[in-house]
């Protein structure tokens, strides 16, 4: 007890220097200033007439435009729409494998999502490329998209199969219970009441692996398509490497963030329902 | 012939032995309650009618058919036994309408109209009739365990079992679920009912089955085993469930 020291008798630290709210205030007031200076220093150096006539020159704007730059779009959202539908389809069949009672089933699941996500997809559409080389006279359908879509689909599927089985997962085991004893068979119940909940769960997810999907679709000009089949990646470079200027791969960039930033704000808006709703 | 016939089951989880021998009947048109303390194995019980629970040991006999055996056609038999869980378990996604439709269209396949007016018809029964086209999430726990009932009904089930129906309901919502079940009882439905609500099992059963520790401990008409039981196991359960607040002395 005589340890302890005694109540009421503390004396008051001392203070010194600024309070920590006074310091905060200071803190962010430097930032500022930092921030002012670096603008400055942006302004006045950098060359604004070069920087415009490299990535902004506007009569390359217009040519971009009048090559098809929309025709690249185009393509760009046929082969990501394609080859979302294909890793959909090939993403649920792998979640459903990979929650079978069949073991086998499961390993075969398992080893191709942790395959396909493991490799770079570049790796990937480089092997797509050397097929033709490897088995002489073997085609894919639909030239160029049948190979286009396969190639994003493999990787696709992988990526989605994870999602969707978690979102399978998510739904309460009461909901099997409830449609087996009204006498579902396992797969009615799977498809009748599990699944449409479980695409729900994942629609959020999913809307940010189409956004990935967009990007990938930019690896396409590895496979090496003819020149009508660019999308927005090949044909910006082309066009760049023909002007020996960049302004079409920026006009190309900003078309990207045409699809991509409203897909974001869309699954933002889808997630903030989901949590909404639980 | 008995409508439900259980012959000597046993269920265990893990090494948790949960039912340990239960042999009992259900009659054709019979209201039975089940109750018991917590973790009595009641709700297990009723989960192995219809085989959500697969039993490790015994029979369970529905209209002469031994749903246990293998080649038994399961889904055919558990349309016969309707189910009424203490969560609901109502479909989200779809409709009061399409929950009750459901299941008549891909397993019965009946029509669209036909499938339509019976769900309509089990809907006005519970007396839900104005809440066709609402989503559960917009109903109250009463009204959502109501819309419950009528999807079982709408498969014009032999038999309907009962999980704890009011026991996730605020006390005021309880009252309209267990009139709709009376109704059904006074209707002649064979029901099977786990439950805590003493005065519902003491009026509306013809016999109360009392359990603990995974036995039957006593059965009869509720006027004997809960007017004046003969086990002090269940004069012990009744005592805590009648009378909560009483202490005993120590």
């Amino acid at each position: 007890m005589s340890t302890s020291p005694e109540i009421g008798t503390q004396t008051t630290v001392e203070r010194k220097g600024l309070s920590p709210r006074r310091r905060a205030q200071r803190s962010r007031l430097i930032q500022y200033a930092v921030l002012v200076v670096l603008v400055l220093v942006a302004v006045f150096v950098a060359n604004w007439h070069q920087i415009g006539s490299v990535f902004f020159k506007p009569e390359f704007i217009k040519s971009t435009f009048t090559d098809g730059v929309l025709k690249a779009l185009v393509k760009t959202l046929e082969y990501t729409a394609g080859a979302f539908v294909i890793g959909l389809a090939g993403g649920t069949l792998l979640a459903l494998m990979k929650l079978s009672q069949v073991g086998p089933y499961r390993w075969i699941a398992t080893a191709y999502i942790e395959f396909f996500r493991g490799l770079p997809a570049i790796v990937v559409f480089i092997a797509f490329s050397l097929l033709p080389l490897a088995f002489p006279g073997m085609t894919i359908p639909w030239d160029p998209y049948g190979v286009v879509w396969l190639a994003l689909g493999i990787v696709a599927s992988a990526y989605m199969a994870e999602v969707i089985r978690a979102g399978i997962q998510a739904v309460p085991k009461g909901q099997v219970e409830a449609a087996r004893s009204l006498g579902m068979p396992p797969g009615l119940a799977m498809r009748k009441i599990v699944l449409p909940q479980a695409f729900r769960i994942v629609l959020p997810p999913l809307t940010n692996d189409l956004i990935l999907l967009v990007k990938d679709s930019s690896l396409v000009f590895m496979i090496g398509v003819a020149a009508d089949g660019y999308e927005l990646t090949g044909f910006g470079r082309d066009l760049a490497n023909t002007y020996s200027n960049l302004t079409p791969i920026v006009v190309c960039g900003f078309c990207y963030l045409l699809i991509t930033l409203p897909l974001g704000i869309l699954a933002r808006r889808l997630e903030a329902r989901t949590a909404r709703t639980r | 012939m008995a409508l439900v016939e259980i012959k000597n089951l046993h269920k265990s989880f893990g090494s948790n032995h949960v039912l340990r021998g239960i042999d009992f009947t259900v009659e054709q048109g019979e209201v039975v309650c089940v109750i018991g303390p917590s973790g009595s194995g009641k709700s297990t019980l009723l989960r192995c009618v219809n085989l959500l629970e697969k039993p490790q040991q015994g029979q369970v006999i529905v209209r002469g058919e031994d749903i246990t055996d293998p080649d038994c056609h399961l889904d055919a038999a558990r349309q016969q036994i309707g189910m009424v869980f203490q969560q609901f378990n109502l479909f989200p996604h779809l409709s009061v309408l399409a929950n009750c439709t459901v299941a008549q269209r891909t397993v019965l396949k009946r029509g669209p109209q036909d499938a339509d007016r019976i769900a309509r018809a089990n809907l006005e029964r519970v007396g839900l009739s104005d809440k066709i086209d609402a989503y559960p999430a917009q109903l109250s726990g009463g009204q959502q365990q109501r819309v419950a009932i009528a999807r079982a009904l709408s498969m014009d089930p032999a038999l309907m079992l009962f999980d704890e129906p009011t026991s996730a309901l605020d006390p005021e919502l309880v009252g309209d679920v267990l009139t709709v079940m009376r109704k059904l009882a006074l209707d002649g439905m064979t029901m099977l009912v786990v439950t805590h609500e003493m005065a519902f099992a003491r009026e509306v059963a013809d016999r109360v089955v009392f359990m603990d520790a995974g036995v039957i401990v006593e059965q009869g008409p509720p006027a004997d085993v809960i007017g004046s039981p003969t086990e002090e196991r269940t004069r012990t359960f009744l005592r805590r469930v009648l009378d909560p607040t009483h202490v005993e002395p120590s």
